[in-house]
């Protein structure tokens, strides 16, 4: 013991600004970009009605890709046919909408959002089920191969869809809003149509809700931990095949939520509906980083952003755009934006 | 005989006999079955059989689930279509077409292959279904282009139209559109032997042991990625030929007959429940897909009517749902025959 400490204090050197910003580069993406679209859009109004739009869609596609990122990221499962649930809760949701018909029609806030809240229960109800039955019948004896999975899981689409086809029959299925929500308010010289600023909201909920349960709670912590090393978390005591039920029925249950939500978007429903969802939901869970929720939630507003922003510039990009957005995360960043660390 | 097999046997008395007659059938389908509707199915079956290798090759061989198969399938069709409304019509705008077609889809094949496969092989799936969804869009708006939704008639030589005749051979009229059958039969024979030589050769069973496992591949010292981009370039070519063929079969290239989702589903259902990894599974699938897509849909019908007091029941057995019936006999087939109709009749599990 002679000397203790260098005489010299140790100078900690600032990291330049650009290295201190790159941990945060994903979620300055969604800011940037609506800067961006102020820029190049010609008109403000526009700009924000765009803006507006596109984070409603995100948000929903959010609430949809959710659960299947957190089931990939928990049991390594990946789910194609994660758009049946879509497509189901879509038609179960419109059902009970057009055998409310008096609420919906009636020109009360109040009646016309207990509608829509009876159609949202019904939906998650029908598609929890439909989770917890196909991960039984479908998913459970593929685990822990891919390829299988992925054939599986295409067999049980194929079957939801034919199903729709015999229970609601062939033809597409008009659903109007509720009438409250119909129509737009004018905001700063834009029209703003109040579903869309009603989806922002669910979707918003939704995120926060489960960031909530992922971040302060038990069983969060437990599904977090089961991301990063499901056999650790086993050998703790916790039975994570239970838990990855239980996160598979609630992401079944939010795909059939965000397919009432989408039905009310778009004001129509098809058997197919859910297939052309689910190409944006792939890119989004890609883009955000298979089996990261705030990636998700990340990747689904730049989606929606940048599909809303190119339609208006280019009608024709709307869908190409989304590739391009695809390809360029991939090259900048290879596992997607906010990447799941597993502890192998 | 076991040369042109590429040292493949069937390894099953009654695969061998199904194979056969397989080709026989079709090697004289203008003069056994007379009528233009049974030579469509014909020409159909075999340029089919060739599609699900090729798919196969990737999927059975690579162990790589691809959704973008039709896409490259279209390309083939498309570039035959485009080459011969700019070129005029002619065998030199046929061959460029073909080409051009099957060089496009090796560069894309290439490209996607690149992008997905160096992070995971599980991104492909999804990023292959994003892109394909995509282009299909794409070709139906670029109708300056492509024709759009109507899609394009195609002129092809006078020699493989049914207005070229040249005599009778047992009682059957010869005219080009035989002719043009036995282009599509020989082409078809050809590149399913080649690809039989692709899956038999060192490449192929490099592919195999990455199938059975990556990690192990990579560790005795091949390339992973290198074979999985290679594979999947082979088999876009191969698919963009056979879509060559079909566009010049049908004279007529149009978005729902080339690149449509049924198309691809059919494909997978087809490769799966023939037998993955055995390319004569591609044959038998084929085969009985056709055939059941035609006769099958009959059955049901008249089903659905004999049950037509039940509720529901006659929902479910109309022939329009038979894609119900074939979903849950493809997830049944993953479960219990994953080799399919081919590993079963080879008494493998």
């Amino acid at each position: 013991m002679t000397d203790a400490a260098p005489s010299h204090a140790p100078t900690m050197t600032k990291l330049p600004l650009a290295e201190r910003l790159r941990p945060w580069l994903p979620v300055l993406l969604v800011p940037v970009l609506i800067v961006v679209g102020y820029l190049i859009i010609p008109s403000q109004s526009s700009w924000l009605t765009l803006t507006v739009s596109g984070l409603a869609m995100g948000m929903m596609i959010f609430v949809i890709a959710s659960g299947m990122t957190l089931v990939f990221g928990l049991m390594d499962v990946i789910n194609f046919g994660h758009g049946a649930f879509i497509s189901f809760g879509a038609f179960v949701g419109t059902t009970v909408l057009l055998a409310l018909g008096q609420m919906t029609g009636a020109p009360s806030l109040l009646l016309n959002l207990l509608a829509i809240a009876g159609a949202v229960l019904a939906a998650m109800i029908v598609t929890g089920g439909m989770g917890w039955a196909f991960e039984r019948a479908i998913v459970r004896p593929v685990y822990g191969s891919h390829l299988k999975q992925i054939l599986v899981t295409m067999g049980g689409l194929i079957v939801a869809e034919q199903l729709i086809y015999v229970i609601w029959g062939g033809h597409e299925i008009v659903i109007a809003r509720p009438e409250t929500l119909k129509g737009a308010i004018t905001f700063a010289g834009a029209a703003l149509e109040k579903y869309r600023l009603v989806a922002v909201g669910v979707g918003l909920i939704v995120f926060l809700a489960l960031r909530l349960v992922l971040r302060r709670t038990k069983l969060g912590l437990i599904v977090r931990a089961g991301v990063e090393n499901p056999e650790m978390v086993q050998a703790l005591g916790y039975n994570i095949t239970r838990v990855f039920v239980g996160v598979f029925i609630a992401g079944s249950a939010l795909a059939g939520l965000g397919g009432v939500m989408w039905a009310l978007y778009q004001e129509v429903i098809t058997a197919h509906m859910g297939n052309e969802i689910m190409i944006l939901v792939f890119i989004v869970v890609i883009i955000g980083g298979l089996g990261s929720v705030e990636g998700c939630f990340i990747g689904a507003l730049t989606v929606g952003l940048v599909q809303n922003y190119a339609a208006f510039m280019e009608p024709k990009l709307a869908l190409i755009s989304n590739i391009a957005l695809m390809v360029a995360i991939l090259m900048w960043r290879p596992m997607g934006m906010v990447p799941v660390v597993k502890a192998k | 005989m076991m040369r042109i097999l590429s040292g493949d046997s069937p390894k099953s008395a009654v695969l061998a006999v199904l194979l056969a007659l397989i080709l026989l059938a079709l090697a004289f389908a203008p003069f056994l079955f007379p009528g233009s509707r049974s030579l469509e199915t014909a020409a159909r079956i075999c340029i089919f059989i060739v599609l699900v290798a090729s798919y196969d090759l990737l999927l059975g061989y690579g162990g790589i689930v691809s959704f973008a198969h039709t896409m490259f399938f279209g390309m083939g069709a498309y570039g035959v279509a485009i080459a011969t409304a700019r070129m005029g019509t002619g065998y030199p705008a046929l061959a460029t077409g073909a080409l051009a077609g099957m060089v496009a889809a090796g560069l894309v094949a290439l490209l996607i292959a690149l992008l997905s496969l160096r992070v995971r092989a599980i991104f492909f799936a999804m990023i292959t279904l994003a892109i394909a969804s995509a282009v299909a869009v794409l070709v139906s708006q670029l109708s300056t282009f492509t024709g759009g939704e109507d899609g394009m008639n195609i002129r092809i030589p006078r020699e493989l139209t049914p207005a070229f005749r040249l005599g009778e051979v047992m009682g059957t009229g010869i005219n080009g559109k035989i002719l043009n059958y036995y282009l599509v039969f020989f082409c078809c024979l050809a590149l399913f032997l080649l690809m039989l030589r692709i899956v038999n050769s060192p490449f192929g069973r490099v592919l195999q042991a990455i199938r059975e496992n990556a990690f192990r591949a990579e560790a005795i010292g091949y390339r992973v990625v290198l074979y999985r981009a290679l594979a999947t370039c082979l088999s876009a070519m191969i698919a963009a030929l056979a879509g060559s063929l079909f566009a010049i079969w049908l004279r007529y290239v149009g978005p729902a007959t080339t690149l449509g989702m049924e198309i691809m589903m059919d494909i997978l259902l087809i490769v799966v429940i023939g037998g993955m990894g055995t390319m004569y599974g591609a044959v038998v699938g084929t085969a009985i897909f056709v055939l059941a897509q035609n006769y099958l849909k009959t059955l049901m019908g008249g089903m659905s009517e004999a049950t037509s007091a039940l509720p529901l029941i006659p929902d479910l057995l109309s022939p329009d749902r038979w894609l119900l019936w074939l979903g849950i006999l493809f997830i049944l087939s993953v479960y219990f025959f994953p080799t399919g109709i081919v590993g079963r009749l080879r008494g493998t599990r």
